[in-house]
């Protein structure tokens, strides 16, 4: 009986540190998300099975023991890797590229769709027929809706 | 015939960024390290643990920090190169033996031949993470005065040498 007490309470006594190594193996994992792998660029540190990913969640893990805070820890990261380790680019001038971008090329397009669009209209009004051409046309449209039904 | 020059100048354009996409190497990160201070670090050396070495030591000459395991099939490959860039063209190498087993690493020098100045245990891996190491080769050349100056990933070939990696460092020497 009086082992069963002790166990208990050991068990008691650890439950604190097991719950805290949970919240701080689930921190771990937020961060390793958002950190590319670069032995395996399309997989995330927390995801990748490769030995340099596995180096780096221990690394993570020690620096959230050492009370290191996230954006520490990405930092830490950024400066050994390089931006490329960010899946989440940060703006910047050399960035700016690529997050305006895509912004530019639409309304780039859009520019064109409307120049595009306002030459045709011109063009269609300049094609004005004649009142032969008219007669004409208006005997052809009059000869379909009879045959049409 | 005008509207169709504007498509086909699209076109080109597009084809043109697509086939300069096509020469980039995406397994080749650009170093946040380029032109900084090379991390220090010291490590018991691989022929004598008792003894330990520190960047520092080096200060003073141009040389090149090369990141080698005894597990990895691309640096047999670069050994020769670097071997002969160590031999014939007096450069200081020294190697950095990353996450390797002591003796399989001297075997493997004895075997291969050593061209190192030294060569440093990194066992566990950590100075590789402080050098943002992702891929064994590595290559990193190193100034007068502790600044990193390029970095080669992956195995180091003749032509690399005779390239960048040779007219850098006598340029550097300078």
């Amino acid at each position: 009986m009086k082992r069963w007490w002790l166990t208990l309470l050991c068990a008691v006594i650890a439950l604190p540190s097991w719950a805290d190594n949970g919240a701080a193996e689930k921190r771990m994992l937020d961060i390793a998300g958002e950190l590319r792998c670069l032995v395996c660029q399309n997989e995330s540190i927390a995801a990748s099975r490769a030995d340099l990913a596995v180096d780096l969640r221990q690394q993570i893990r020690e620096q959230i023991q050492v009370g290191k805070s996230d954006a520490e820890i990405r930092a830490y990261m950024v400066d050994r890797y390089g931006d490329f380790v960010l899946y989440r680019t940060p703006l910047k001038a050399t960035t700016l590229l690529l997050w305006f971008g895509p912004m530019l090329l639409l309304a780039f397009g859009l520019l064109v769709l409307a120049t595009t669009l306002r030459r045709r209209k011109s063009s269609v009004a300049d094609a004005l027929l004649s009142d032969d051409e008219r007669k004409r046309a208006q005997a052809l449209l009059a000869q379909t809706t009879d045959n049409g039904t | 015939m005008s509207r169709f020059v504007w498509p086909l100048v699209g076109f080109i354009v597009l084809v043109g960024f697509l086939a300069f996409g096509l020469t980039l190497k995406p397994s080749e990160v650009p170093s946040p390290f380029i032109n900084k201070p090379a991390p220090s670090f010291t490590l018991p050396q691989l022929a004598s643990p008792e003894d330990t070495f520190s960047p520092e030591a080096m200060k003073g000459k141009v040389w090149l920090l090369n990141v080698w395991a005894s597990w990895c099939y691309a640096c047999l490959e670069e050994h020769p190169v670097i071997t002969a860039l160590a031999k014939t063209h007096g450069v200081p190498i020294v190697g950095l033996n990353y996450k390797d087993i002591r003796g399989e690493a001297i075997s493997w020098l004895e075997r291969h031949g050593n061209g190192y100045v030294l060569s440093v245990s990194d066992t566990q891996g950590r100075v590789g993470i402080d050098y943002g190491v992702y891929g064994v080769p590595e290559t990193f050349v190193i100034d007068k005065d502790g600044f990193i100056r390029y970095k080669h990933i992956g195995a180091v070939t003749d032509s690399a040498v005779r390239d960048t990696i040779l007219p850098l460092i006598r340029e550097l020497e300078q």
